[in-house]
This record gives C-alpha cells, structure tokens and sequence, in this order.
C-alpha cells in the first residue's frame, strides 16, 4: 500500500526530498488555520491555551501570587519560627499588641502572635477550596456526563434532584449539614460545601455533553462501533471538559470565601485549629481596639479569592476565545 | 469500475419512520415523520449507486439506516446475505467492518481533540484483530498516503490542515477497515469546486484499486453523474426512478427526475438561454402527512385521478428502459433539448 501515489493532483502543500523529509514548498493555498508563529508545532486546544495564558498579565499575576500561598500553606515553618499551635508562644500579657518588631502582625485577645497564625491558616483555606473543588468537579463531572450522554430516565432524575439542591440557601444548607456532623473541621466543610456545590458542574457538564454528543464525529465513533465508554470518554468528555475547568476555577475561590464565612459564623473549623474565618469572628469584637487580628487575615482572604477568582477569568478566556 | 457479480448489499423494503410524540409525562404518538418509505435497490461489488434528491427527502436518513446509525422501522439491509438491521451487539460490530461512511462536513466529523494518527487509528483500536498493535503506525501511515497526505503529518491536529485535507482524512478513516462498502453522505457539498473535483477523483481512484462499492448521496447532479454508475431519485421518502446514469441523465422518465434535470445550471450562456426549463409549483408536501397515491402528485403537470388512488410502484415501464415509479411515465431527454 506504500508505494501508491495519489492519481489526483499532486497535494500541494508538502513534497518529499531525498531523505523523505516533509519540507514545505511554496504553496498557492496554505492551510488556513496553522499558526506560523508556532513553527509548525503540533498545536491542540489545551497548547493554545497555554500559547495565550502565557501572554497574560492577570494569569501570571494570579498564578505568582496562587504560587506563593501554596508554598505557605505545605511549609508555613518557612515562614514564620513561631508554632502558633504551641500554646506557651501565647502570652495574655501582651494581648492586643499594635503590629511591631517582635509581632509583626501584632497580637490577639489571647497574646498569641497574628502573623504565625495568619500564616498557619492558608493550609485549611487551600485544602477545603481545592478538596471542595476536585470533589465537585468529579462527582457532578461524571454524572453530568452520564445525564447528558444516557438522556431520557436518568437525565430526567438526576436533572430534577440537582433542582432540589439549587433550591436550598447555600449557607442556610451548609449550616444544617455541619450541624448533623456537631464537630467542624476541614473534611465536615469540604462535605458540606461539595453537597451544595455538585449541582452547578453537573449541569455545566450536562449541557456541554448534549453539545458535544450530536457532533458528527460522535457519529463517526458509532460508525466504527465504539461502544459507550469509549464514545464518553474519548469523544465526548475531551471536548465538554474545558467550561468546566473554568467553573470549577472560579468556584475554588468562592469555596475559600465560603469556608471562611461557615467558620466565622462558628460551625467551620473549631479552635484550637486555625482558619481566617475563625481568627476574623475572635477579632471582631475589640476591632476598635487592636485592627490589626482581624485586618490581616481579612486581606490575606481576599488576596487569595481573588487570585482564584482571576486565574479563573484568564483560564476562561483562553479556553473560550469566543466569550471574551 | 464496472460493477461486477452477485449483491453485496440488497435493502428490500427499508422504512424508517420517526415518531410525532405529544405530551410531557404521558407520551403518545400523533403522527411520525415518513422519512424512507419503503426503498428497495441492489448494490454490486464495485458499483457506484448515486442518490439524489431535493433536502428533506430522506437521502440521509437513508444513510444513516444503512450504517445502523438507526434502526429501520422495517425492512431489511442485507449485506452479503446477513440482516444488518437485525444485528446486534458482537455480530453488527463485525458487520460495521464492511460498511464504512464518508461524511459531509470535514470541519465537524473530525474530533478536534485527537491527532490524525488517533483518528485514522481508532478503527484498529475498536477492532484489535483487524491489525496487531505493532503494526498499526505503519498502516495508519499507508493509509494517509493512500488518500494523498504526507504520512508525516500523523501527530498533527485536524485544524491544522484544510478542508479538502480534512475530507482525505475522513476517507482514510473509513478506508482503515477495508470495507466493501463505503456511504458517501454528500462528501463533497461542503467543499470548494477545485477541491470537490480532487477529492471525487480520489474516490475514483480508491474504487478501482480496493474493489469498493459505493453509494453516493448528494444533491448535486453533476457531481452523482461524474462517479456513479446507476442513479436512484428520491423523493419525499421514496424512490421515484432508478436506472443506469445515461439512463437518467438522457432519458429520464419521471417527471420529478425531469424538473430535477432542467434545473442543472449550465455553463454555457448560449444554451442556458434556449434549453427547456421546468419550474416546479409549490413545495414539497410534508413527510408527516405525504400525499395518496403518488406522492409527486401535488406538483405534477401530468397528474391525473388515478395518481391520487394508485401508487405508481418501481418497476420497469413501456416505452423506458428502466425502472420508474409514474403512471405516464415517458423518456424525454431534458438536458440535450433545445
């Protein structure tokens, strides 16, 4: 089969030398779409992505600073040489210290060091909004994928039970559900925000599966007799994955935000853990007097939702150009 | 490019009619949309059959019956002797190696996540016996030279090559199995002229080196009357003439393949002014509640009573050559007429 050459005009847009190398010839129509830019690189939705992300400002920024609190949250010793987890680095003698030499932060109502516990806190804000988020993506993932490929029945059941969850409060339903756990910690938080959550990338991934499913190389797949999982997750999963990408993105900042508000109002995370939610609600009634317990874990939560929030944005406008 | 011994594909009777469903909870069914109504035509080894017909008139449906993309409502798709529409599981998989499909669009039948070696290699992947995983590379690779591109492109990304480009990958795909039988869903209309010409010699060509037969569905004359080697006409679900493409093409005898026949644009201005044109009236009736009898009735000149009593059934009629399903069926050669 090797050796037949096209009867048909010679193709126009390579011929071979000597050593059976491709080299490009001087061609009346090129295809259309080849970057030149990218000297012929193989090129695929996700190395686009990447080619523009790279050129981003908000992207390099976000993920700069995304960067430096994870390396916070796995080596917070790094930072700080004070354990805030030993009770002895607490002295109520120096309790609502002004940020100075020997704090930097200053000190709270207890005399316990704000920095080392500002710094400490990252951990669980990171685990819960990224646990939160990869739990979310796979479970409303896969059964966004499983509505939208199997419809009729199963789509109809599991489209009518995530309205059930849209029509809970978010906060009203994750109080309720810390309150059947009575204890709060990161994994009780991470439960209760990934049950309130699952509904959105189910439907997100359900509508982009329907999209993806009626294309004709679906069709093609069905031709060839591929069989279901193949067609889902050959097919159709690779390209309805990427607005979930982006949601869930999104949504990691929201879910550090939301952790943060659950243990403020006293069902999140309980002392002696740290979160900034907690350290916030500890601070808040002697504001007037010491800022700086609740001003700097309140700016390091912000600092890092919105760092998700943009790096969402930037992902997004890179997987889907036609939004922008 | 002869057509040559017994049918490797013989539809008797195809039908495919989708259901008209109302209501939410409780579903019932108020119609169905007759989409193929009752086709029955041979396919031989290396024969080319065109399709033609107006849009909505089944054509594709048809294909898609064929391939087992649907089921028929009834009938039978027979390839070499066994019902593919019956088939089902392990059986319709090895039977799916035989017949293979070229689609229309080459800009959406292509995943745009997978490189052309994974595209043209999926076959092998779906039907391990077919190539030994060692051996597939190399077959992937034959196969792109096969239809004309550099077998160096095979890490490259769909959107990376040009329609044409992207159409020969779409037949290298339906190639990799070897089948006997190869559906041609308007291959063609989403393409360039210059482009349409190449990749119809490409099917040209590809039929006589691997003994393909195909069936070739578009709605441009032209185009069926370079590659096919008989010609069915269809409309409204049903085959209303089928014969030899000189046949159709110079001695139509259906009043539809005549409208049909007059309406090819010619290039030439001079003839263009003088040639004969039927204009048909109306549109065509809808495929839920078709006209009795013949179903061309509605928009034919030569309508009479019995049209709208009698079905006109495909068969061979006096005074033509091959088979016609009208009444007053009579040769008369449109496009030569001056």
């Amino acid at each position: 089969m090797s050796d037949i050459r096209p009867a048909g005009p010679p193709h126009p847009e390579t011929e071979h030398d000597a050593t059976g190398q491709a080299v490009a010839v001087g061609t009346p129509e090129p295809p259309p779409d080849v970057k030149p830019a990218k000297q012929g690189k193989p090129a695929s939705l996700w190395s686009d992505a990447w080619y523009d992300l790279r050129r981003r400002p908000l992207f390099i920024f976000s993920s700069v600073l995304i960067l430096i609190l994870l390396v916070i949250a796995v080596f917070p010793q790094w930072f700080s040489s004070v354990d805030p987890f030993n009770a002895a680095t607490c002295q109520l003698a120096q309790a609502r210290n002004p940020p100075g030499s020997a704090h930097w932060f200053g000190t709270d109502n207890l005399g316990c060091d704000v920095y080392s516990r500002t710094i400490y806190g990252a951990r669980n804000s990171i685990v819960v909004g990224m646990s939160t988020t990869i739990v979310t993506a796979i479970v409303g993932g896969l059964l966004g994928l499983i509505a939208g490929y199997r419809s009729g029945a199963t789509d109809t059941v599991l489209s009518r039970t995530t309205e059930v969850f849209f029509a809970i409060p978010p906060i009203l339903g994750a109080l309720l559900i810390l309150a059947v756990f009575r204890t709060g910690n990161v994994w009780t938080v991470m439960l209760a925000l990934a049950v309130l959550a699952w509904p959105m990338t189910f439907r997100i991934m359900r509508a982009a599966v329907i999209m993806a499913k009626n294309q004709d190389y679906v069709m093609a797949a069905r031709a060839l007799g591929a069989g279901p999982g193949r067609i889902m997750f050959r097919h159709i999963l690779p390209n309805a994955v990427a607005p979930v990408i982006v949601v869930a993105t999104i949504n990691l900042g929201g879910f550090i935000a939301a952790e943060a508000a659950l243990s403020f109002l006293g069902v999140g995370i309980q002392s002696p853990d740290i979160s900034w939610g907690l350290m916030i609600a500890d601070a808040r009634d002697r504001f007037l007097e010491a800022y700086s317990p609740l001003l700097f874990p309140a700016l390091f939560l912000s600092v890092t939702v919105l760092a998700f929030i943009m790096l969402g944005d930037a992902v997004r406008d890179a997987l889907d150009p036609k939004l922008r | 490019m002869a057509p040559t011994g017994d049918p490797i594909l013989e539809v008797r009777d195809l039908v495919k009619h989708f259901p008209l469903s109302q209501g939410i909870v409780f579903k019932r069914q108020i119609g169905a949309i007759k989409a193929v109504d009752g086709v029955s035509f041979d396919l031989h080894r290396g024969e080319t059959l065109g399709v033609v017909g107006e849009s909505g008139c089944g054509k594709s449906t048809l294909a898609k019956v064929l391939m087992a993309l649907e089921r028929p409502t009834s009938g039978s798709v027979m390839i070499n002797g066994k019902d593919m529409a019956k088939a089902r599981g392990g059986d319709l998989k090895r039977m799916r190696r035989n017949v293979q499909m070229v689609m229309q669009d080459p800009y959406t039948s292509l995943n745009p996540r997978m490189t052309v070696g994974d595209i043209i290699g999926e076959p092998y992947e779906i039907h391990p016996d077919v190539a030994p995983k060692g051996e597939r590379r190399r077959k992937v690779q034959d196969l792109l030279d096969v239809v004309g591109l550099n077998p160096d492109h095979i890490n490259r990304y769909p959107h990376q090559f040009s329609g044409g480009q992207r159409q020969r990958i779409g037949i290298a795909r339906g190639l990799a199995l070897q089948p006997e039988i190869i559906i041609c869903d308007e291959p063609v209309s989403a393409l360039d002229v210059s482009i349409q010409a190449q990749v119809i010699n490409l099917l040209d060509r590809l039929q006589t080196e691997f003994d393909l037969a195909y069936i070739f569905i578009a709605h441009d004359l032209s185009v069926v009357r370079h590659i096919s080697d008989r010609v069915a006409v269809m409309y409204l679900g049903k085959m209303v003439e089928l014969g030899k493409d000189l046949e159709i093409y110079d001695k139509p005898a259906h009043p539809y393949t005549q409208a049909l026949l007059s309406a090819v644009p010619v290039p030439d201005p001079e003839g263009r002014e003088q040639r004969e044109r039927i204009i048909l009236q109306g549109d065509p009736p809808s495929p839920a509640n078709p006209p009795s009898g013949c179903r061309f009735r509605t928009r034919c000149w030569k309508a009479e009573e019995i049209c709208a009593e009698e079905e006109p059934l495909l068969q061979i009629r006096p005074g033509t050559g091959h088979e016609s399903a009208c009444h007053f069926a009579e040769t008369h050669d449109v496009v030569h007429a001056t």
